[in-house]
């Protein structure tokens, strides 16, 4: 654990990728292979399930450095993170352990069908044998909030330095259905003949935002555009008459899915397409949040499929014949693409139309009404660009819409966290419905320094009521909050919920009774929602 | 109560002077010479002899008294005396004695001896109004000697790659602690200006700080790679520190206990170093003063007072009074003047 606990420590003191990559080739140079596994496990979403119940880890931590409840959950408050508090709670260690990170990890994992009282006392002994940067890893891995600073990507690129390996080769090979409990080092990283695993999906490739014109791309007939579709990215794979379903988190989903199943006969064995699973009815999209209805459902009720059903709009083809085509400029994988959408013929799955044009003004006159289709925007990728993994940037881009917005008068404030923990910095905005100010969403980004601190002074000064955390505070400060997308919500007073709500600009110009009303709300969400 | 909080400061009616005062005053007890503490403007001011030379260098033309520490004034039937309080050089904690009755204004303190300023001395009284800075149970500092062989050690892994290593800290107080503790066998210590005004200042008076070389124009930038650069917060990030590269840069303040402030502080490197008290502190020396009350002031007033009073301690956080003022003091420690 000594090694990992140093190897996060070295990962969080530096922002440059090179430092990194080479903290984690020094790391696999002298972890043993089952920490290796765990760490490669670790860095590529496998982190073991939470088996401890996070009340319980607080009241335990409180108890051990003797501080009251109370007091435990205000400086949980300020430092933000519950695995840091409590590393910095916890009283010095009284002993030392030289376990490997795979003790730890499996220590975790067997906690989960303990009782309650013999979790307490094995906790102990082990935040008492753990120094504070172990401290805080073991914790990490305990509360399940584990995140290195580090992608996927970066862990991979390491792994090839270390090894020898091909980057994309390795990449390929950290995908699919693995755990460490499933497989070794050896097995999983250098054995030539990749165990025949049907379900493993390749790396997908991600588009970066537009942030120039698109004139600065050059020639539009260079280009294929496409509508850029609200769902989940997704790939569909079919060999030896399988049927898997990946979603981008590296997610098997193929039970979520049971639309995508009739494919299993339709598609030729080895066939891999890349597109979006979304949410369809009657001919159209519909909005995400129907999408999250199901997402989180053990159980499909018939009532769910008939209420949101899904079709797959395929964008890109990966391997045909069992053949990896990644390498084929995209206008041959898209022909090859467009004649196995039409022989399969069927209504779940639909190739992703082509958005014609012939100037970059004519496109930006489609993107317009990206909203009226459902669609965040506008995709763009190049005729010759080749399957990349991951994030890279040139040949695929998304030129997304505009955000919607409204001016709304903030109502409460909260207390942020960290060193901001004495700032108020986290708002609730209301808009008006006549004489009165309904509350409809949070946002906490957006803002300088300089103007939270102005906004903070006037809570300071303009408190109404407290309650903990929390300010009421006299209506009067007007901000514009930029959204994505709305969608119609019972559980919130005002009937809507937006979608990655953020504060735009603050409209000092504007007074109080200026801010949106409900019904603008309302009629944005008939004409979106 | 022989002290009152006021919207200009902590005042004895008594003997009519304020501690700290805020606000211009006729007559006014500084406990050191940090922006938040010492402000211009009043009539008389008094200090340490040992703070003076600091507060005059920052405030220009004051009236001023120095007092030794342990010397007793008395005005008007109160003694009035300042004794040690280890935060920077000169700062003290003031006892005011009336009729019997004693109490003791901390103003910015730390336990732990940091090797140039005059160790924390626990005074014994009824009330003690105490600062609150790092006042939660998650700031307790590692020694001192455990951190400055972390620094003198990136400082060392530094050199070896040809780095320049920046450090910054508070001009007056950390910059000093920082010089004193590094080891000058590595290399050159430089300085930036305003750093280096405080350290003549700080010699004028007698004081051994080691040799340093304060920044200027005329040198050569060949010379910085493997020295160390002591540099004021402001400089992260300025076009300023662009003359050392290439270099490694970190910051020295107790902020950096925690993960989320090290990492917004975009530097390489944060240490965990702080002038004011760790919570282990902040009760060592109510515990020590044996005081049967506590004003607690100036940080985290209403949970370290909650905390005071449910271990039995009679205590009152001051910030209730005028909370207007000390949000405006709690802001500034955002700012450069106010050191943790
Ligand atoms: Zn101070
Ligand atoms: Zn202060």
């Amino acid at each position: 654990m000594k090694q990992f606990a140093e190897l996060f420590t070295k990962l969080d003191q530096t922002t440059k990728t090179l430092d990194k990559v080479r903290a984690l080739v020094e790391y696999f140079k002298v972890a043993d292979d089952q920490d290796k596994l765990w760490t490669i496990a670790l860095l590529s979403h496998r982190r073991p399930k939470r088996s401890v119940n996070s009340t319980l880890v607080k009241q335990w931590a409180a108890e051990f450095g003797q501080v009251p409840f109370w007091l435990f959950e205000e400086s949980y408050h300020v430092v933000g993170d519950l695995a840091e508090t409590i590393a910095l709670i916890l009283p010095d260690p009284s002993a030392t352990s030289n376990h490997s990170l795979a003790y730890w990890v499996d220590f975790i994992r067997s906690l989960s069908d303990l009782e309650d009282e013999v979790k307490k006392k094995k906790m102990k002994e082990a935040w008492s044998a753990l120094q504070s940067n172990e401290r805080f890893v073991f914790n990490k891995l305990l509360t399940g909030g584990f995140r290195m600073g580090v992608s996927q990507k970066l862990m991979t690129r390491a792994l090839a330095q270390y090894t020898g390996l091909d980057e994309n080769l390795l990449a390929h090979r950290l995908m699919g259905n693995w755990s460490p409990g499933s497989t070794t080092f050896h097995d999983l990283v250098l054995s030539k003949d990749v165990k025949a695993d049907d379900s493993k999906p390749y790396p997908f490739y991600l588009a970066y935002a537009l942030e120039d014109e698109p004139q600065a791309l050059g020639d539009p007939k260079d280009w294929i555009a496409e509508r850029k579709w609200d769902g989940i990215r997704g790939q569909i794979i079919v060999r030896n008459g399988e049927i898997y379903t990946w979603s981008r988190g590296e997610e098997l989903v193929t039970d979520k899915y049971p639309e995508y199943w009739i494919l299993k006969d339709k598609l030729a064995h080895g066939t891999v397409l890349d597109g979006e699973i979304l949410p369809f009815k009657d001919g159209r999209p519909l909005a995400f949040n129907i999408l999250q209805t199901r997402i989180g459902r053990k159980n499909l009720s018939k009532s769910i499929l008939q209420n949101s059903p899904v079709v797959f709009i395929a964008y890109d083809l990966l391997e045909y014949n069992g053949e990896d085509i990644r390498s084929w400029p995209m206008h041959e994988r898209r022909a090859q693409l467009g004649q196995i959408v039409r022989q399969v013929n069927t209504q779940v799955l639909h190739l992703s139309e082509q958005v014609e044009f012939d100037t970059w003004e004519t496109l930006g006159r489609e993107r317009e009404k990206s909203r009226e289709h459902h669609s965040e925007g506008i995709m763009l990728k190049h005729v010759d660009s080749t399957y990349r993994s991951g994030r890279k940037k040139g040949d695929w881009w998304k030129w997304k819409v505009d955000p919607l917005t409204v001016d709304a008068v903030m109502i409460y404030a909260m207390r942020g966290h960290g060193r901001r923990a004495n700032l108020y910095t986290d708002y609730t905005f209301a808009v008006w419905n006549e004489d009165q100010l309904v509350p409809f969403t949070k946002a906490y980004s957006g803002l300088t320094d300089e103007e939270i601190r102005e906004v903070d002074r006037f809570v300071k000064k303009n408190t109404l009521e407290r309650f903990g955390p929390v300010r009421s505070v006299t209506p009067e400060l007007v901000f514009e909050i930029a959204f994505e997308g709305i969608n119609r919500s019972s559980r919130h007073k005002s009937g809507v919920a937006l979608r990655f709500p953020r504060i735009k600009r603050w409209r000092k110009d504007k007074p109080k009774e200026e801010a949106n009303t409900i019904d603008d709300l309302l009629a944005m969400l008939k004409k979106y929602g | 109560m022989l002290l009152d909080f006021t919207e200009k400061g902590i005042y004895c009616a008594q003997a009519g002077v304020y501690i700290d005062p805020w606000k211009p005053v006729d007559k006014a007890l500084i406990t050191h010479g940090h922006a938040d503490h010492s402000r211009w403007g009043h009539k008389h001011y008094l200090c340490t002899l040992q703070a003076a030379p600091v507060i005059q260098h920052r405030l220009g033309k004051i009236d001023v008294t120095p007092v030794d520490f342990g010397e007793t004034l008395t005005i008007q039937g109160v003694k009035i005396s300042f004794h040690p309080a280890g935060h920077i050089i000169g700062s003290a904690q003031v006892r005011l004695e009336y009729k019997g009755e004693v109490w003791v204004v901390s103003g910015d303190y730390k336990l732990e001896d940091d090797g140039i300023t005059e160790p924390f001395e626990p005074v014994r009284c009824n009330t003690f109004i105490t600062e609150s800075t790092f006042g939660l149970p998650v700031y307790n500092w590692k020694p001192q000697q455990e951190v400055f062989k972390e620094i003198n050690q990136w400082w060392r892994a530094n050199k070896e790659e040809g780095k320049t290593t920046i450090l910054t800290g508070y001009a007056l107080g950390k910059a000093q602690r920082i010089i004193q503790n590094l080891d000058e066998t590595i290399g050159t210590i430089y300085t930036h200006g305003a750093i280096e005004n405080v350290n003549e200042v700080i010699r004028g008076q007698g004081i051994a700080l080691k040799s340093t070389v304060r920044v200027t124009q005329d040198i050569s930038k060949e010379l910085y790679p493997g020295s160390i650069v002591i540099a004021t917060p402001s400089s992260v990030g300025s076009s300023w520190i662009k003359k050392f590269a290439p270099f490694s840069i970190g910051s020295a303040s107790g902020w950096m206990n925690l993960r989320g402030a090290r990492r917004r502080r975009s530097v390489d490197r944060g240490f965990v170093l702080s002038d004011h008290a760790d919570w282990n502190g902040l009760n060592t020396a109510i515990e020590e003063c044996g005081a049967e009350r506590v004003f607690v002031t100036h940080g985290y007033t209403s949970v370290f007072s909650q905390w005071l009073n449910e271990k039995g301690i009679k205590a009152g956080q001051v910030e209730t009074q005028f909370e207007g003022e000390l949000a405006e003091i709690g802001e500034s420690a955002e700012k450069e003047e106010d050191p943790a």
